[in-house]
């Protein structure tokens, strides 16, 4: 399994190579095409994450050997591509390691300076949602 | 030969622009195009000057000091008053109450000719077209009153149902609440028919003209408005400066609201007896500065010309609605035919969100969501739609330039 700092520069890699952020935006699009899609049964009101403007689905379960498994989804095709990059980063990791990683990626890439407020707000909500089933996970792991 | 040469343009876009320091910037390393203007418009020179020139030359605090400055900055304040009372046509200067903006002035209608003429059982009528600033305080006093609220419904095309506005104001109406122009759609509303409606059943009406005074001459006395508010941000103004007309003898009749130095007349330790219009409604110290600027930009409107302004928008509107006519998929909310510079649109298969960032990233700002209406897109059963919205200052070019970066944003989405 690929370690954090090995997703990380890996998502820096490939953000790299796009030279303006129309590249970088289309290549998030892509991205969003890429989501595990969460289960219809799961889009209700309980799994949508407040704070953001366009509606965000995420469900997270125990998957094989204790890892967090996500599934989202939105009616935002941008949206999409964001959480399908932070699941990217977060996902199928053991839950003690989705509730302690660093973020920092996300400045590095400069994403935050290119979205507008309520979108970075709906992005922190996503990571720290996503944060909170570690958490929850691991403690119900001891 | 000569006239010919020394003909100048009625209106020319480009001397416009070059009064709004702003359009020379940069946004995502384009050029910017501001199409978010019925949001808050950008300032010209002339209103930042003011600003400036208040804070480098005469700030003081206004109406009792005897020193020179005091005097200045009172007189200039109280010159402002006068360029808004002429301008919207008032019958006297104190008819005009300073606020903090349009929001503000909803407030203070509603806190004071609200709470006390209106009692259970009575009803507002309010349009269907409403920003939550006309509709949320009178739900606070429905929650303290009792007062009943009804609606006038629209038509599909986002005028108001006249018909069904007609049989509503039989049940016992007190008072009628509708924008002049609708900040979501853009239906320029028949608010003088409806005053004379209204008025008829002995009801007031309270008109939102923030909308429609940055872009249309507003003449209240001809309207018969009972109640008039309007931004400045919006007519060219600073943000935190508002105004509400209200006819001298409904404000005479309304209590004070809020209470402190300057809405009095004489104060003692039990009691306070009141200062005359309009100061009763202005109470502490005003934002000075703002009022002082809002007149720079009714002299900035005055200059060029409030009919300009809305033949040149009028114009930008119609070329927009042309140009992005073969655009799969492109749907316009609010066709009314009377409609002020305003373009809300969905495209099937994009949300507003995506369409608003790319549009960003090509420089171009426009407004995505519910734009403060959402019964208005609970209606239409949307959550929100895309808003391109004109000032004075917008261009043909700029409507290129936004066709041609919504097809390109468009391209990506779909």
């Amino acid at each position: 399994m690929e370690s954090l700092a090995e997703r990380k520069a890996e998502i820096l890699d490939e953000f790299m190579m796009f030279d303006d952020w129309m590249q970088k935006y289309e290549h998030i699009i892509e991205l969003g095409k890429e989501l595990p899609l969460i289960e219809e049964q799961f889009k209700t009101e309980d799994h949508l994450i407040k704070g953001c403007q366009s509606r965000v689905w995420l469900h997270a379960s125990e998957g094989d050997q204790g890892k967090v498994h996500f599934t989202a989804d939105s009616d935002a095709i941008i949206t999409k591509g964001l959480i399908a990059l932070m699941i990217r980063y977060l996902g199928d990791l053991p839950a003690k390691d989705v509730a302690s990683a660093e973020m920092d990626f996300i400045q590095e890439i400069g994403l935050q300076d290119h979205l507008s407020p309520t979108r970075s707000n709906g992005l922190v909500s996503m990571v720290k949602q996503m944060k909170l089933y570690g958490m929850a996970l691991a403690a119900k792991q001891l | 030969m000569r006239e010919n040469t020394m003909e100048i343009s009625a209106f020319d876009v480009r001397a416009v622009r070059a009064q709004f320091p702003i359009l020379q910037r940069k946004v995502n390393g384009q050029n910017l195009v501001y199409l978010d203007n019925a949001a808050t418009v950008q300032k010209p020179q002339m209103v930042i000057d003011a600003l400036t020139h208040y804070y480098s030359h005469y700030n003081a605090n206004i109406h009792r000091g005897v020193h020179s400055l005091a005097q200045e900055a009172t007189q200039a304040y109280e010159e402002a008053r006068i360029k808004i009372q002429e301008h919207i046509c008032a019958a006297h200067s104190h008819e005009i109450i300073f606020t903090m903006g349009t929001t503000d002035a909803i407030n203070l209608v509603m806190q004071t000719w609200g709470r006390s003429q209106l009692s259970s059982g009575d009803t507002v009528l309010i349009s269907a077209l409403e920003h939550h600033s006309n509709l949320v305080p009178w739900h606070l006093l429905k929650e303290e009153k009792g007062i009943k609220i009804e609606i006038i419904p629209i038509h599909p095309d986002g005028s108001l149902d006249m018909e069904a506005y007609a049989d509503l104001l039989k049940n016992n109406v007190k008072l009628v609440c509708v924008n002049h122009v609708s900040n979501a759609l853009g239906s320029i509303n028949p608010i003088k028919e409806m005053v004379r409606m209204a008025h008829e059943v002995e009801a007031i009406c309270m008109i939102d003209g923030a909308q429609a005074l940055p872009h249309s001459k507003v003449d209240v006395q001809d309207l018969d408005a009972d109640f008039y508010a309007f931004s400045g941000h919006k007519v060219y103004g600073p943000t935190g400066i508002g105004v509400l007309y209200g006819k001298e003898d409904l404000l005479n009749r309304m209590p004070p609201w809020r209470g402190g130095g300057e809405m009095i007349a004489s104060v003692e330790y039990q009691s306070s007896t009141y200062n005359t219009l309009p100061h009763k409604f202005e109470a502490g110290t005003p934002n000075i500065a703002g009022g002082i600027a809002l007149g720079s930009a009714i002299d900035f409107v005055r200059s060029i010309g409030v009919e300009h302004i809305e033949e040149h928008e009028a114009q930008l509107l119609e070329s927009l609605t042309q140009k992005t006519a073969h655009i799969d998929g492109l749907k316009i909310y609010g066709t009314a035919e009377k409609k002020a510079g305003v373009f809300s649109f969905l495209v099937d298969g994009t949300h507003p969100y995506d369409v608003g960032t790319l549009l960003d990233q090509m420089g171009v700002a426009v407004r995505t969501g519910h734009h403060c209406a959402e019964p208005l897109m609970n209606h239409f059963g949307i959550p929100g739609t895309i808003r391109a919205s004109f000032g004075c200052y917008n261009t043909n070019e700029e409507v290129d330039v936004f066709v041609n970066s919504l097809e390109r944003a468009l391209k990506m989405l779909r």
